[in-house]
């Protein structure tokens, strides 16, 4: 009876913080029986970490737990563990998928809680020796899939379907768990083909007429619009608004989740108008590269010179994949022209040579020689590729490092961009993030290229050497007249470096914009909205 | 006009995926004329070769399952084998009382070193394959030293049929002729010149059909599925750790079991050469027969034993004819051996990468389509 009263899930007040940082604030709302959530918002909003508590992950607890109440049928809970959460009938299905590709989908579907028969080998060697009941597995299965309401072979290998089925298949599996209630669905439609997603709609709405609450993560607004009965916008860590779904519009979701009341500090930070010239400095025509997490489809782009160009999107859209792509570090295709010659794909060294520089998303992994020196860090790249720091004999036969050059330059830029280290001796793992993108930078630098590529340079370090590193940046682009492309997921950081902005959606560029323009627009392009329209 | 693209490129990729059996096949058919031997004398050699090696060769099968490659490892579970010989032939039990106190004694010395390997393989994730083989060498010093220097003055050993004259540690070669052939000779038909030992037959026929029933049961699903993702099937709640020790655990004891069947068909045992050969030879055999390192079957385990012992039985004979050198056959068998692994390790890499290239295809594809 209380349960006709009580809502199936209701969160009061929750917070969190890492570290002293806030992530989390005063999160309150309900769920109600068959109810179906939609939540959205940007990168670090805070949507993963309120799922996080809400299925008992070991990163909260690790953390330091959580503030506020977490009520399921209205009585308090407190999940130790996913396992706990999965007791009290509440699914997740995560973006990436995970399947045995060498298992068909019922396989999968009941991966580990295989219906099963006694044998008589059982009694010497315990349950493990039970053979598996191949027609009630079978069975099993297609009652979660039917009960889905999608249709999917449940004979096929996991390795031969189609993405769309791959996601049916993880989501047949949370639902043939028994006492299932809720379903937390993570941008499962992301990779979906449009068809794919509007059977998938479908299954939700199946859900829901069972009974079946669901929360549904996305990032493309018209579907929360198609199947949700509530929405919540989160930013910063913050509820902004909770709206009913059939009151609301795509407009009204994309500024909540990115417009930011105008601040007079970002405003005054932003770049000044200036000329650009019209030069066509680099040119990329049908990109496609294959990085995992950010596949890259078909992208076009133009850079000027002297300009500082700027790509946002959305996680896994593909905004990291294109200078990855160009630099040669994922499989590539299609053409890119930089300085009127052909820079060939997948052959790193050529783009070296042609002098463009990269600075890695991944400083510690592709950025760093984290066991050397400061030094060797930075004179390393230039050494190996124009020769420099290097004193030749015998008509160069013999190549000797000239160490005082290198300590001169290392001296410089540790100056110059204010690198906090015992000297430029020091190993490049003992310094803090903002100090090692400092050494990243200044290892690009030491390249003097033409065409930089610098990706998330602000990722993971605090906001003083934020500023510094961005600053750093706008003066190499506006003193040295060195054209820079930066990839970032802050859109408020590119608003204040660069000319101009392109947004990255599902793997090619959904529009430039120049960087004066309010951030509201730039939050349709990220969602997609425009190839919704044109359909 | 698309289908027959469609023909020719699964011609191609048949070609390249039985590499290995067909340059076999080949071999076998140059050197048959040219070595002269009788269909009858071959069949007999080959069923003699079959009853001697599937057991060991099987043995190979559990841990290919389980993700783990080709588990060098075996080895140990020869040694097993062999210690257990050792003591029966000491304590002078014949027959299949014999062998059957021999895999007795042999069981819990597999269990404990398959244990260990398997121990020693969770910490090496993803190089089991180099490791076991280490392993394999490492274990062989301690064979060595508790056979060469702990039997007699440590382990009570006092026959003189087995013990150096010495008075310690085990002679070079030991005959066994309390249980040669004593499985085989229990029920044999013969067919003319051809010798069929039917109770070694129903043996190893009940293995295979263990192995079959193992892979319905849900330790075998459990294995498959460590074998493919380890991480997917940790988050479905398997121990992955203990299914991996438990898949080497039964390959060694297998292996010590297929060990005694082999010395006892043999009659002689090899007391310090004959586990690490066994080992490289059973791993080519199963190569040979088109097996990769994650992909084996039964079918490969019977088709490489025919294949690569018709090779060592027809070359000896097809290189005296040619060229008055009977050596040739014994050069070839080591060489073809290592070559044989090689191969298929190199070729295992190429076709996960290739595998790997398909998805940059897709998407190249996919902008022609556009286009």
């Amino acid at each position: 009876m209380s349960e006709m009263t009580k809502p199936l899930l209701e969160m009061q007040s929750v917070s969190k913080e890492y570290n002293g940082n806030p992530v989390l604030k005063d999160v309150s709302f309900t769920l109600g029986q068959g109810e179906v959530l939609g939540l959205v918002g940007e990168n670090g909003a805070g949507k993963s970490t309120l799922m996080n508590i809400l299925f008992g992950m070991d990163v909260i607890h690790q953390t330091g737990g959580y503030g506020g109440k977490v009520l399921i049928d209205g009585k308090e809970v407190k999940f130790t563990s996913p396992l706990d959460a999965l007791k009290a009938g509440i699914g997740m299905v995560h973006q990436e998928f995970s399947l045995l590709p060498g298992f068909t989908a019922a396989e999968n579907i009941l991966l580990n809680r295989e219906p099963q028969n006694k044998s008589v080998l059982s009694l010497v060697f315990g349950d493990r020796a039970n053979t598996i009941d191949r027609k009630k597995l079978q069975k099993e299965a297609i009652d979660a899939i039917t009960k889905l309401g999608v249709s999917l072979d449940p004979d096929m290998l996991v390795s031969e379907m189609p993405v769309g089925h791959k996601q049916f298949t993880e989501i047949s599996r949370e639902i043939s768990k028994s006492a299932i209630r809720l379903l937390v669905l993570d941008e499962p439609t992301a990779v979906l083909t449009e068809k794919e997603a509007e059977m998938l709609l479908k299954a939700i709405e199946n859900l829901s007429k069972q009974g079946i609450s669901v929360i549904f993560i996305t990032h493309r607004l018209q579907e929360i619009l198609d199947v949700c009965d509530k929405v919540i916008v989160m930013r910063d860590g913050r509820i902004i608004n909770s709206l009913d779904a059939k009151a609301t519009s795509i407009n009204e979701m994309a500024r909540l989740m990115v417009g930011r009341e105008v601040s007079a500090g970002s405003a005054q930070n932003r770049g000044e108008d200036r000329e650009i010239s019209d030069k066509v400095v680099l040119s990329v025509n049908n990109l496609w590269v294959d990085m995992p997490g950010e596949t890259v489809k078909d992208v076009n782009l133009e850079v000027h010179e002297g300009e500082f160009l700027g790509i946002g999107g959305l996680a896994g859209q593909g905004k990291l994949g294109i200078p990855n792509g160009i630099m040669g570090l994922y499989p590539a295709g299609g053409t890119v022209t930089f300085d009127g010659k052909t820079i060939p794909l997948n052959n790193p060294r050529a783009c070296l040579d042609s002098e463009l520089a990269f600075v890695s998303e991944d400083r510690r992994g592709v950025g760093l020689l984290l066991d050397e020196s400061l030094e060797w860090n930075i004179a390393f790249p230039a050494m190996q590729i124009h020769e420099k720091f290097l004193k030749k004999y015998l008509g160069g036969l013999i190549k000797w490092r000239d160490q005082s050059a290198i300590e001169e330059v290392t001296e410089k830029y540790i100056k110059q961009l204010q690198i906090k280290c015992t000297s430029s001796k020091q190993k490049a793992k003992e310094l803090s993030g903002g100090n090692q993108q400092k050494i990243c930078l200044a290892k690009s630098f030491a390249l003097e290229p033409k065409l930089m590529f610098v990706s998330e340079p602000t990722r993971g370090i605090d906001i003083g050497a934020k500023a510094l590193v961005l600053q750093a940046l706008k003066e190499y682009n506006r003193k040295h007249g060195v054209t820079i492309v930066m990839i970032s997921s802050e859109l408020e950081e590119l608003r204040q470096c660069c000319d101009r902005i392109a947004i990255i959606t599902d793997g090619a560029v959904s529009g430039i914009l120049p960087a004066s323009t309010p951030s509201e627009d730039f939050g349709i392009l990220m969602v997609g909205k425009t190839k919704k329209e044109a359909k | 006009m698309s289908t027959d693209l469609k023909k020719k490129f699964d011609a191609r990729d048949f070609l390249a995926n039985n590499i290995v059996p067909i340059i076999f096949v080949v071999l076998c058919v140059a050197c048959y004329p040219l070595a002269g031997y009788s269909p009858e004398y071959l069949v007999d050699q080959i069923i003699t070769r079959i009853v001697r090696n599937s057991f060991l060769v099987l043995s190979l099968l559990i841990p290919i399952m389980a993700g783990m490659g080709l588990n060098f490892g075996m080895t140990l579970g020869a040694m097993a084998g062999q210690i257990g010989i050792v003591f029966i032939t000491a304590w002078n039990v014949v027959g299949i009382p014999g062998l059957l106190l021999a895999a007795i004694i042999a069981t819990p010395i597999a269990v404990i070193l398959g244990w260990f390997c398997g121990k020693m393989l969770n910490m090496a994730r993803g190089r089991e394959m180099i490791t076991s083989y280490m392993i394999s060498f490492f274990m062989n010093g301690v064979y060595q030293l508790v056979v060469l220097y702990g039997m007699g003055p440590v382990i009570p050993i006092h026959s003189d049929q087995v013990i150096l004259p010495r008075g310690y540690g085990v002679r070079n070669t030991i005959d066994l002729i309390n249980v040669r052939r004593s499985i085989d000779n229990f029920w044999q038909i013969n067919l003319g010149p051809i010798r069929i030992p039917v109770l070694t037959i129903i043996l190893i026929a009940l293995l295979c059909v263990v192995i079959i029933w193992f892979r319905k049961t849900k330790i075998g699903q459990d294995m498959r599925a460590v074998g493919q993702d380890m991480e997917v099937a940790r988050e479905a709640g398997i121990k992955v750790e203990r299914t991996r020790i438990l898949a080497i655990v039964i390959s060694t004891v297998f292996a010590a079991y297929g060990m005694i069947i082999y010395l006892s068909n043999m009659g002689t045992l090899n007391t310090y050469n004959s586990h690490s050969q066994i080992g490289m030879f059973s791993i080519a055999a199963l190569l040979v027969g088109g097996a990769s390192v994650s992909r084996a079957s039964i079918k490969n385990v019977f088709l490489g034993i025919i294949l690569f012992h018709l090779m060592f039985i027809l070359t000896p004979q097809a290189g005296k004819n040619l060229i008055g050198q009977a050596q040739i056959g014994e050069f070839f068998r080591v060489f073809v051996s290592y070559g044989v692994i090689t191969l298929s390790l190199v070729l295992y890499e190429i076709r996960t990468r290739r595998e790997k290239a398909e998805s940059a295809k897709m998407l190249a594809q996919a902008q022609e389509v556009q286009a």
